[in-house]
């Protein structure tokens, strides 16, 4: 019944419900446009983040040196152009915890999850689509309120995007630890209920909502990873939320949570009998699983491409699905690996190096499957293609300094240096945004109905992204191996370090330069939203579902019955039972709707 | 009024690229605009397929000139007992992931550049291969079992200190922005202290009625004897902080509210190490840097920048305020003798406090 009527809605769609400017482009239910609000939120919010590195570099290469542009943008805190110390710390709180939750968590998982669960499980919108558009209106909400912290009187938070407690708790200790950290807390609180609605949503739906045929062993593995990604933020996310509901105690209501025989600011605090520590293990619980809900989403969307785009299966399904499992599993019992040196007894350290290089065997098996996916394929060169083979090398490079870090005995020397901020900006920071830019460059047909982003400015976008982001990191390693510790404002206090100083102008012009090349890219995102060139329904020869849907964006996705799947989502190339030429003459991938042939064989699930 | 202005100019930036993106629209021709004029032609994959090729050496190069220009930034050789088995290991993981990594990026590229689209071009199904996987799981299994049970085995000896090697204690006291260090004296233990007995001239919170606090010695320069084994006790006043001491590839965060230990013998004085050829070249290039640095600072009027002298450093690698950046204190490691000599002119707390 509710099916039939559900297709009856779809076939007049404009009698029935009426859309006026604000239900179709601000409360929107639609998961496509809400897709679109999370992306075109997250590329804004990317864009102050990456500009704030950028002022924090300039002031690294040429430290105390006044520049026009400080001034103009923090005001205040620049006068007459020398940036102030207390201010660098918060361009590098805000900065991590802009790229960290809200571009690479809410821009990266929130729009493609959105645009991708229902149209490739081959649904007619999320499970709920209101409670979708409270998830998006959450996000935007705490947005506002972490941009607006940027105006305080006396800063935004800076206590790094870690909040350890007391620096954070005090403001006494930092002046950014008083109403600037206040609104990061609440900005932070509503961010977590906007992830867990998304992420609820996102399990219910492809729990509930797979087409007829749609088997689990026959989803696409962008969807697996945005499946097992939700779970994680399921999992670790309301640890975060109590963490910081703690710290708002110890901020406003006197508890001792985290603090404990201080003396501060000439006077000795009440607090007694809490521990900076038990924050650290809450705020990793979360932080660590964090990452991975940062770079799996990215790790399903590189699978998918590179299968695409080689024209191959992607190789190793089951093991590609079983790795994302386990990296799910394992990185729920890692955390402690940002705590080796935090005091905590050394034994437990012991066993969080274990579970932690455990971590690299699922990574290394996805980046072998990865490589042999590309193996006598038929590489088609698009943007998003080369975006996923520069993902899977950053990927290899930053993971495997992780085998370092992860080691305890070796993180004594290398913790809190450079050396990780290189690592884990490889690892996660370039990787992840190498797989938004990745699927922004596949999906922005199915976005914005059938228009095509410029491959020429993407090739552009791309080779000088991947050159300079190595031109940055490459060398950073060295200046950490150094023992050169992060978050100092200036290395100029250590005469030690002066010989540290072209290293540091080196990293700056390759990310001013990197960070142009982004430019490219936005012009080519916004002209193309209006004056793309409109290109085939399906450009790149795909198999999944979204491809059948309609090109014009309607309510409920497909303007007639739901596909039925027929099969795994990456018969490429397959060949028929001759050998002579294709399963379909002519064709070398055949869609999941598309029923079995005779004489074929279902091979692999 | 500036932030007016320049959303003002962001906004019609904004507009003058659609503009230009109207204009270029309109100039293209109907070929261009075809279906299929954004998906790459073979053209493109050949032009990428060979740039593929030139990244993975890019890429090498970049490691290369890195290693070139910047290998003599090295912290130099270990100063302390367990610093050599940290660099062996260092030095093992090093060689295992450029390795791994040199062939991974290279077969990357290659079959990127090998495999590159054209239209003649079949690829092949090939989308399972279960020994292949399996060799390929079980090689990280093994490599990994040997460099966690190597790592455990460094950690555990450099963390577990036993009372039987009669270790020195000294206590690091961390506050916004600087160090203290406490010696123990002549018995060797701390007298208690809190940060609620902080008062004028005790700085550190120390009881002074405590009788293992009166031969307690507080400095602000680190000075730590030759080959004997030094356990550190750490406390914070206010924040968290780090004790990081990078030549002595040690490390542990100062915690309001507890305790924490890090041990290490040192096994290089100072002076040694001054004489270090790398440390010695270090020196020189920076006094290079700094002579050049200071004509600028004179031209302008300034003082010149002194001549840098080698000096061990303890830093704080927490992030803990404002003056973060310079909260350091020098370490100087000398002959048990000299030690001895420099201890023995310190003030204890009973003549410093307790007068």
């Amino acid at each position: 019944m509710s099916a039939h009527a559900e297709e009856h809605a779809v076939d007049d769609h404009g009698h029935h419900h009426k859309e006026t400017f604000v239900t179709k482009y601000i409360f929107s239910t639609d998961h496509k446009m809400i897709s679109k609000q999370y992306l075109i939120t997250g590329l804004f919010m990317g864009i102050i983040g990456i500009a704030m590195s950028i002022l924090m570099r300039m002031q690294l290469a040429w430290p105390e040196e006044p520049f026009v542009i400080f001034e103009m943008l923090l005001g205040k805190w620049a006068e007459g152009g020398v940036m102030d110390p207390s201010v660098y710390l918060a361009l590098v709180t805000i900065h991590g915890t802009i790229m960290v939750f809200f571009v690479l968590t809410a821009g990266l998982s929130g729009t493609f999850s959105n645009l991708l669960i229902p149209l490739q499980i081959g649904a007619r919108d999320m499970a709920s689509g209101f409670l979708n558009m409270v998830s998006y209106w959450l996000f935007f909400l705490s947005s506002l309120i972490m941009l607006m912290s940027l105006f305080v009187e006396a800063g935004p938070a800076s206590a790094g995007w870690t909040i350890y407690p007391p620096l954070s708790a005090l403001p006494q200790a930092i002046p950014g630890s008083g109403a600037g950290m206040t609104l990061w807390l609440v900005s932070m609180a509503i961010f977590i209920a906007s992830s867990l609605l998304g992420s609820l949503n996102y399990v219910v739906t492809v729990i509930n909502l797979r087409t007829k045929g749609m088997r689990m062993t026959r989803l696409p593995l962008t969807i697996w990873a945005f499946f097992v990604t939700a779970i994680i933020g399921i999992v670790s996310f309301p640890v975060l939320l109590s963490a910081a509901l703690m710290l708002i105690m110890d901020r406003s209501f006197g508890t001792s949570f985290f603090l404990s025989d201080i003396f501060i600011a000439g006077e000795v605090l009440h607090n007694q009998g809490g521990s900076p520590v038990l924050f650290e293990h809450l705020f990793w619980f979360l932080g660590h699983p964090e990452v991975y809900i940062v770079i799996l989403p990215a790790m399903g969307m590189v699978s998918e491409i590179l299968a695409t785009n080689s024209r191959k299966p992607v190789f190793g399904y089951r093991a590609m699905v079983a790795s994302i499992l386990a990296i799910a599993f394992l990185s729920t019992v890692v955390w402690g690996h940002h705590m080796f040196i935090s005091g905590m007894n050394p034994f437990l350290g012991s066993v969080f190096t274990f579970t932690t290089l455990l971590i690299a065997i699922p990574s290394a098996v996805k980046s072998f499957n990865w490589i042999t996916t590309l193996w006598k394929g038929n590489l088609q060169m698009n943007p998003a293609m080369l975006f996923s083979i520069g993902f899977v090398s950053t990927f290899i490079t930053g993971g495997l300094t992780g085998i370092i870090l992860g080691d305890s005995a070796l993180d004594i020397n290398v913790h809190d240096t450079y050396f990780v901020v290189a690592h884990f900006h490889l690892v996660m920071g370039i990787s992840a945004l190498y797989g938004l830019f990745a699927g922004v460059y596949h999906w922005f047909p199915k976005m914005f109905e059938g228009r095509m982003l410029n491959k020429n400015l993407g090739f552009v976008h791309f080779w000088i992204t991947v050159i300079g982001s190595y031109g940055v990191f490459f060398p950073m390693h060295f200046i950490g191996m150094a023992g050169l510790p992060r978050r100092y404002y200036t290395n100029t206090a250590f005469p030690y370090f002066d010989d540290l100083a072209d290293v540091n102008v080196v990293i700056t012009i390759f990310a001013i330069i990197t960070a142009g090349a982004q430019i490219v890219f936005l012009y080519n995102f916004i002209h193309s939203m209006y004056y793309g060139k409109i290109g085939p329904k399906n450009p790149w020869r795909s198999t999944t579902l979204e491809w059948t849907a309609e090109v014009k964006h309607i309510h409920g996705n497909w303007d007639g019955p739901l596909p039925e799947v027929h099969r795994w989502a990456y018969d490429y190339s397959k060949p028929n039972s001759a050998d002579t030429d294709y399963m379909i003459p002519g064709q070398d991938f055949i869609p999941q709707d598309v029923p079995m042939m005779e004489n074929e064989e279902e091979l692999h699930h | 009024m500036t932030a007016f202005l320049i959303v003002l100019v962001i906004i019609l930036f904004g507009i003058t690229v659609l503009q230009m993106g109207k204009i270029f629209g309109m100039s293209k021709t109907p070929e261009e605009l075809g279906e299929s004029s954004e998906i790459a032609s073979d053209k493109d994959n050949n032009v990428n397929g060979w740039l593929m090729l030139m990244f993975v050496f890019v890429t090498y190069a970049i490691l290369i000139v890195s290693f070139w220009k910047w290998g003599e930034v090295l912290l130099p050789k270990a100063a302390s007992e367990h610093g050599q088995g940290i660099d062996d290991l260092w030095l093992i993981s090093m060689v295992l992931i450029f390795f791994v990594g040199f062939i991974t990026l290279w077969l990357l590229s290659y079959f990127a550049f090998k495999y590159r689209g054209n239209k003649n071009n079949r690829a092949l199904y090939f989308a399972d291969n279960d020994k292949l996987e399996f060799i390929w799981t079980v090689i990280p299994v093994i490599v990994l079992a040997g460099l966690i049970i190597y790592g455990l085995f460094t950690w555990t000896d450099i963390m577990n200190v036993s009372e039987d090697e009669d270790p020195m204690i000294v206590e690091l006291y961390a506050y916004q922005f600087d160090w203290r260090a406490r010696y123990s004296g002549e018995d060797n233990t701390l007298g208690e202290a809190n940060v609620r007995l902080i008062e004028g001239a005790n700085q550190l919170g120390v009881d002074t009625s405590d009788p293992n606090a009166q031969d307690d010695v507080v400095v602000n320069e680190l000075h730590l004897p030759l080959g004997r084994k030094i356990l550190f006790k750490m406390r914070s006043q206010d924040v968290l902080h780090s004790a990081y001491m990078p030549h002595f590839r040690a490390q542990m965060n100062c915690v309001p509210g507890m305790i924490t230990q890090f041990a290490f013998t040192p096994s290089v004085t100072t002076e040694q190490m001054r004489l270090d050829e790398e440390v010695m070249g270090k020196v020189r290039r920076i006094n290079t840097i700094r002579r050049k640095n200071s004509i600028e600072l004179i031209a302008k009027g300034d003082e010149a920048l002194e001549p840098y002298e080698f000096d061990y450093l303890l830093l704080c690698n927490k992030i803990c305020g404002t003056n973060h950046y310079n909260m350091q204190m020098k370490i100087i490691v000398e002959t048990q003798q000299q030690y001895d000599a420099w201890i023995a002119q310190q003030a204890t707390i009973a003549t410093s406090l307790n007068k």
